[in-house]
């Protein structure tokens, strides 16, 4: 229970959250370079959140880049592209960064193309109506680029009788290591005006935030360069705190507002989207080209060379490594996302998917099991929580398997944003206690079914 | 370019984690308390050394035979037996015989933490447990206080006592301060109770070096700073409250800070993280709470001294205050919980 900052309850940030050292350097001031194609690109159909799309080519069928290969099936699910032109190699299971297998489609690169994107005219957005214009946006198989990859269009879509007043545009970025939105921020500004500007129209809303940490100056800059007066735009710093880019903690801190539980930003009037989002809806507009690549930083200890990298979709992770140089040897692990909430990754051969912001790899110091001591009630962890739930309860609950008791604590409302293992100096691994106790109930509530 | 597919561990977000763990916290404490333990050598020489030996022996050695032989390395490593033998023994009078100071060890890490299931189970403050323990059963020894200004080579006679028995002496106690102020109405000077030159246990002389020590540990993030705060607060304003009835008979606000072991119990023992509550709200109260205890039994009680028995009473309160002060979860409404 240590607050070195008093002075956190009453600046406007969020309450609680933890000071992550930043470790943005190695990789901030290095430009987005993009990374030269390869040979096989392998397309999970389920790497968004909700159903998998349908795979609408056959074996051995040339496709071209940013040709449909599968289509949404159903409202929470997008098309996919192929990211190059080439042949479909194969229908079937392949091995994802988590170590299982999903279906997916592989593309064989065509090795005499010269992958130049197929520009198309730009999309006159203006005329359409809010329904075509989320049709749009999931037929270009666009997903919140934060790392969830929740589909975009469905967050745009506003039951009767609600209304936007605000698009909040989410360029916290938080999380230590990453700066694939903070140069996306510097080097594609005007996008990113270009795509606030349409969603915000199509949605109705009054005006555009932008918010900021405040480690980015030099974005902050570049953006409120562009803003001429006038404009319904407006640029606000953060501090940096994590996590100040969850969704509800950036809407708390921009406006004061607290997201009721269970519910979603647009019931307090608020559509949160991140830069790398609004960017890919401005370049889908602007020449037609759907979502088949992103910016990736890839950095870490373990890394000989970081980068921020245009990535295509379906690129082997191993693929990416190599282009930076490779791993150390002394690498211990590799991950996806961010290190506070990613996720480590299995297997280098699985592909680089639409919510992967980052590939890191970790030596020695970051993965060494740290070794863990009783729980001394210290409440670290309760004032870490943002979300002002009772974590060293819920590890206590967990391992004495009294998972209904952490129910009636709220567990679902539990983000695992990490901030409570973060703090805890007794390397309690919280979150996956956390994680335990939620997999459990889920199951007895679908077992009592 | 090599292209090593290393065996990659699956370990689990988060990857960072602040630098501190509890084995260094309970370093850091220990490092706080270094200057007032020297201090405490300075002023009453070697039977400090004595005391507070036999006490840490007490403490370790139990931790040690009560721990399984698997966890026997690791319950010594995370540094709390040592911790609680230490401030056991600060709380002692420097004249105690040695096999007290064992068995107030023995039973402060006995009775105090492992039957309670060891390290972050135990409902009160360890070190006081073996303090009231020996209050109770050796009040005599416990309550004779002997004067700092020896030479650093005698040895107090009581001190080597073979176990079971006391021998009784005259001639070489002295009173407390605050047993001055409650039974003759006699302030001692503040500068004597800053810079530890008065007679009373071994750590809780010297208010500036435990003072001292509690920055560097609010510094080092080991130290709630609410709940000292709380406490000097309330203490300070109570007293004050007080002295406007009758400033003859209550003691000042001042002199209640630094009398006693206040300042010893106020930062190292209510701070204990495993006896004091886990919300912020709730260290607020706890804080308060020991703040009155403290002013209330040392004015109105029997005895001078009241900081083991305010705390002892406001660590039984944890839990309560813990269940009624948990936050508001984001997003729900107050009363949602519970
Ligand atoms: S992981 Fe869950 S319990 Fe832990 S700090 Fe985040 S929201 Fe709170
Ligand atoms: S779980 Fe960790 S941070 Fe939370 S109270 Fe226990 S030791 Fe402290």
């Amino acid at each position: 229970m240590v607050n070195l900052n008093p002075l956190n309850l009453i600046s406007g940030s969020f309450r609680h959250g933890v000071h992550p050292q930043h470790l943005k350097v190695q990789t901030q001031d290095l430009p987005i370079q993009r990374v030269p194609f390869g040979s096989n690109y392998v397309m999970p159909l389920g790497q968004h959140i909700g159903v998998p799309c349908k795979p609408i080519v056959k074996k051995g069928q040339r496709v071209r880049r940013g040709e449909e290969i599968a289509s949404a099936s159903g409202f929470v699910s997008i098309a996919l592209h192929s990211p190059v032109t080439g042949v479909v190699k194969e229908i079937g299971e392949f091995r994802t960064f988590d170590g299982n297998f999903s279906q997916a489609i592989e593309i064989e690169a065509d090795a005499f193309s010269t992958q130049e994107p197929n520009i198309g005219p730009a999309i006159d957005w203006e005329s359409m109506n809010i329904e075509q214009f989320i049709q749009a946006v999931q037929g270009a198989g666009i997903v919140g680029m934060g790392g969830a990859a929740f589909p975009a269009h469905v967050k745009f879509s506003i039951p009767e009788g609600q209304q936007i007043r605000y698009l909040l545009i989410n360029g916290a970025e938080c999380e230590p290591y990453l700066t694939n939105d903070h140069r996306l921020m510097l080097e594609r500004p005007d996008a990113l005006l270009k795509g606030a500007e349409i969603v915000r129209q199509k949605l109705g809303a009054e005006e555009t935030v932008i918010g900021v940490e405040l480690n980015k100056p030099e974005a902050i800059e570049a953006l409120q360069a562009r803003i001429q007066p006038g404009d319904p735009v407006r640029v606000v710093s953060l501090e940096a705190k994590y996590p100040q880019g969850a969704e509800k903690m950036i809407i708390k801190t921009v406006f004061g507002r607290e997201v009721p539980a269970g519910q979603l930003p647009r019931d307090v009037e608020v559509n949160v989207n991140n830069v790398s989002t609004v960017v890919a809806i401005a370049d889908y507009f602007d020449h037609g080209m759907p979502l088949i690549e992103r910016i990736v930083t890839v950095s870490g200890p373990g890394v000989s060379y970081p980068a921020n990298l245009i990535v295509p979709l379906g690129t082997p992770v191993r693929e990416v490594l190599k282009f930076c140089g490779g791993l150390k040897d002394e690498t211990m692990e590799v991950i996806m996302g961010g290190p506070m909430m990613g996720r480590p990754i299995a297997s280098l051969d699985a592909p680089v998917v639409k919510g992967c912001s980052g590939i890191l790899a970790f030596t020695e110091g970051q993965t060494l099991k740290r070794k863990e001591f009783p729980c001394i009630r210290c409440g670290r962890c309760v004032e870490a929580c943002p979300y002002f739930l009772n974590p060293a309860r819920f590890a206590r609950l967990s391992r004495a398997r009294m998972f209904g008791e952490m129910k009636g604590y709220f567990v679902f409302d539990c983000v695992e944003c990490g901030c409570c293992a973060f703090a805890c100096p007794s390397s309690i691994p919280i979150v996956q206690l956390i994680r335990t106790g939620k997999d459990q109930l889920r199951n007895t509530q679908a077992s009592e079914k | 370019m090599k292209q090593r597919d290393p065996e990659l561990l699956l370990q689990h977000a988060p990857f960072l984690r602040q630098g501190m763990t509890t084995p260094t916290a309970m370093g850091d404490v220990l490092i706080a308390l270094t200057p007032a333990t020297l201090a405490g050598l300075w002023y009453f020489g070697i039977s400090a050394v004595l005391v507070i030996g036999a006490s840490i022996a007490g403490a370790v050695l139990t931790e040690i035979s009560f721990s399984g032989t698997e966890r026997r390395g690791e319950s010594l490593l995370d540094g709390s037996g040592l911790l609680t033998g230490l401030l056991l023994g600060l709380t002692l009078p420097p004249g105690l015989p040695m096999w007290m100071a064992f068995l107030g060890g023995v039973i402060a890490l006995g009775l105090g933490k492992v039957i309670w299931g060891g390290l972050g189970n135990n409902l009160f403050n360890p070190a006081l447990v073996g303090r009231a323990f020996l209050l109770a059963t050796f009040p005599i020894a416990m309550t004779t206080w002997t004067t700092p200004d020896e030479a650093f080579w005698t040895f107090r006679a009581t001190n080597f006592d073979i176990p079971f028995t006391y021998t009784e002496i005259d001639g070489l106690t002295a009173a407390t301060p605050l047993g001055l102020m409650k039974f003759d109405q006699q302030a001692t000077p503040l500068s004597n109770l800053f810079m530890g030159s008065t007679s009373g246990s071994l750590g809780e002389t010297s208010g500036l070096l435990l003072i001292l020590g509690g920055i560097y540990l609010y510094f080092r993030r080991d130290l709630d700073w609410r709940i000292p705060v709380s406490i000097l607060l309330t203490v300070l304003v109570f007293s004050a409250i007080l002295g406007l009835f009758d400033s003859e008979r209550f003691p000042a606000p001042l002199f209640s800070v630094f009398s006693g072991g206040l300042l010893l119990g106020a930062i190292y023992m209510a701070t204990d993280p495993v006896t004091s509550p886990t919300t912020p709200v709730g260290t607020w109260i706890f804080g308060i709470g020991i703040g009155l205890l403290i002013v209330l039994i040392r004015v109105f009680g029997g005895m001078p001294e009241g900081v083991m028995y305010a705390i002892l009473l406001m660590n039984a309160a944890t839990p309560l205050i813990d269940r009624f002060t948990q936050p508001r979860v984001f997003g729900h409404l107050r009363g949602d919980n519970d």
